[in-house]
């Protein structure tokens, strides 16, 4: 039998449909909206969400509270509260899992998030692959609107926030977040180099918070329920809440799973999507998107959270989970993985339009049979030039190339000495 | 180039004119619209021609420059004309692992062109996209942005025919 966990964030899903406003408030959705409005100030608000340990689900895990804070006590108006919906990193799809089963949380989150920061202006960023949430979004924020939940005055306080949608043209880039908030204000989605911060100058030069829609969905919950609730949800001492895992690949059963933070990825693996095919054994996944290291067999029991995977020299990323088999050749994988981010660069930066190209034919000589012994530290000292581009969408990039080579390398020299992928 | 409120819009038909001037008329910053109003004028017409870029600047007050770099930047954004199914084809790593090349190869056979190409009967667009967020349904393809998976072979044809069937 499969432990079961307490669900939060998906309590609500359903095959077929979204939870109603009727049946997200039946299990207690908008009282926290409720509770913050009348009896916490905006900065009571920041510190519960710090002690929660909240931490950005979106990739970068930067505490959402200490985000809100960030917004200077004096700092002008209009602000602006950015929701990213545009999840775009190769093996994500939680975030539209979750406006699927619940798109009310989310948006009782980022009131209460605007709360926070004392911002009225609400914009949802989504890719234009999710139509589908978009209109869902665009119907609910409405039903919101009419429930008193949205507008002016919410709920007779004096915090006031609107909604809307933003729809994307669609590139990978417009996740980053300056990226995006040029994306937002009509230019071309390069990114830019902080300071000054989004929270001090972001849209149209005001304050900006932007948080990924997973990390705005715990919030009313941990409002509701308390810090030591929300603590005691992740089974790691340092970790906090649950986590949507999106788990793909070489495994039965792939989906999106809620599961405690902290669960080991051989359970995540093995229980939760199903095993592995038969005749499939595990060699490596990619543990939380494409721009996260290769962790190979060695670490098949870590505990998913980001403690215990940066301390092994890994990222949890996005929760994302690729899983390869023994079969699978992972200089391909890598190769189709740089020529993602070679194809998604948005070119404005030198070391990332020049150098994922590089690396990409690299690989291609070596897959095709075509590699020469140089190549390993070739490829080495490229990834490392990458690092000196203008956002992480370059470092980002080079963790399966440097992972590769450092876990893979064996795998790597067959190519070379065979002069053909030995996979084939 | 003048951006006088009296220029014709030759191209726009008056409803479509008409409810995208509301709209932009209701923003503060026209300009974070511009991804909409390709999007709409596109719906119209199937792609964005040169003659739309110069009628989206207008509305915006951009130069149409500033309207190209966008428009050849943006994945879903169509500067030639495309069929009136648009197929992209998921080749990002998870829709790799499951043979999306398979798919990709049957897709061109099946239809005759090659990526990037629309079939002669103006029914068909071929595209490579990267990862669309169905992981949990590769190998994934979209279809006028509605996905479809996973995919076989089979089930392609099934698909592909009942697209023809409409026309």
């Amino acid at each position: 039998m499969a432990p079961t966990y307490p669900q939060v964030l998906l309590q609500n899903r359903k095959p077929d449909r979204i939870a109603t406003l009727e049946e997200y408030q039946q299990s207690g959705g908008y009282q926290a909206l409720a509770d913050v409005l009348q009896n916490y100030s905006y900065k009571d608000l920041q510190e519960v969400l710090i002690d929660a340990v909240l931490l950005g689900r979106g990739g970068a895990a930067f505490p959402a509270g200490m985000k809100l804070r960030t917004v200077a006590e004096d700092a002008p108006f209009p602000r602006y509260i950015v929701c990213n919906a545009d999840e775009m990193e190769p093996g994500t799809f939680k975030d539209r899992v979750l406006i699927h089963a619940d798109p009310h949380m989310l948006i009782e989150g980022m009131i209460i998030d605007g709360y926070g920061a004392k911002a009225e202006q609400g914009i949802i960023f989504i890719r234009p692959e999710y139509e589908s949430a978009a209109r869902i979004l665009e119907r609910e924020i409405k039903i919101a609107k009419e429930a008193g939940f949205l507008g002016k005055n919410i709920l007779g306080s004096d915090h006031s926030m609107e909604i809307v949608v933003h729809r994307s043209g669609g590139r990978y880039i417009c996740g980053e977040v300056t990226a995006q908030l040029n994306a937002l204000m009509g230019k071309r989605p390069n990114p830019q180099q902080p300071p000054p911060y989004p929270t001090e100058k972001g849209l149209w030069g005001m304050p900006t918070v932007l948080q990924n829609v997973e990390t705005l969905a715990n919030i009313p919950h941990i409002i509701r329920n308390g810090i030591e609730w929300y603590k005691n949800l992740a089974v790691t001492e340092t970790g906090a809440g649950t986590k949507l895992f999106c788990v793909s690949g070489k495994v039965n059963k792939p989906g999106c799973f809620e599961l405690p933070m902290g669960v080991r990825l051989s359970e995540i693996i093995e229980v939760h999507a199903g095993g592995m095919p038969v005749g499939s054994e595990y060699k490596a996944c990619l543990p939380g998107g494409a721009s996260t290291r290769y962790l190979p067999k060695e670490f098949y029991d870590i505990e998913m959270d980001f403690d215990p995977m940066r301390e092994v020299g890994h990222r949890l990323g996005t929760g994302a989970i690729m899983v390869f088999d023994q079969k699978t050749c992972l200089v391909a994988a890598t190769l189709n993985l740089t020529e993602f981010f070679a194809r998604e660069s948005c070119g404005w930066c030198t070391p990332c339009r020049e150098g994922l190209p590089y690396i990409r034919d690299l690989l291609l000589r070596l897959e095709e049979g075509e590699g020469r012994e140089e190549f390993i530290p070739m490829l080495q000292q490229m990834s490392k030039h990458l690092w000196s581009s203008y956002c992480a969408f370059a470092p980002g990039a080079t963790s399966p190339v440097e992972s590769l080579i450092t876990y893979f390398e064996d795998e790597v020299r067959e190519h070379i000495a065979q002069k053909r992928c030995p996979f084939k | 180039m003048d951006h006088n409120e009296d220029v014709i819009h030759p191209m726009l038909p008056a409803k479509l004119r008409t409810s995208l001037a509301e709209h932009i008329a209701r923003v503060d910053h026209p300009r974070e619209l511009v991804v909409d109003v390709m999007f709409a004028i596109q719906d119209q017409f199937g792609f964005l021609s040169d003659e739309a870029v110069e009628e989206v600047a207008q509305l915006l007050n951009m130069s149409p420059l500033e309207v190209e770099e966008l428009a050849t930047f943006y994945t879903f954004i169509y500067r030639e004309p495309v069929g009136k199914y648009v197929i992209h084809v998921c080749d990002s790593v998870v829709c790799w692992m499951d043979g999306y090349e398979s798919i990709q190869d049957h897709l061109r056979s099946k239809l005759g062109i090659e990526m990037g190409e629309t079939t002669s009967d103006g029914l068909f667009t071929l595209l490579p996209v990267c990862c669309i967020g169905y992981c949990d349904r590769s190998p994934a393809i979209l279809i006028n942005k509605e996905v479809y998976g996973p995919l076989t072979p089979e089930k392609l044809d099934e698909i592909l025919e009942n697209l023809r069937a409409q026309g």
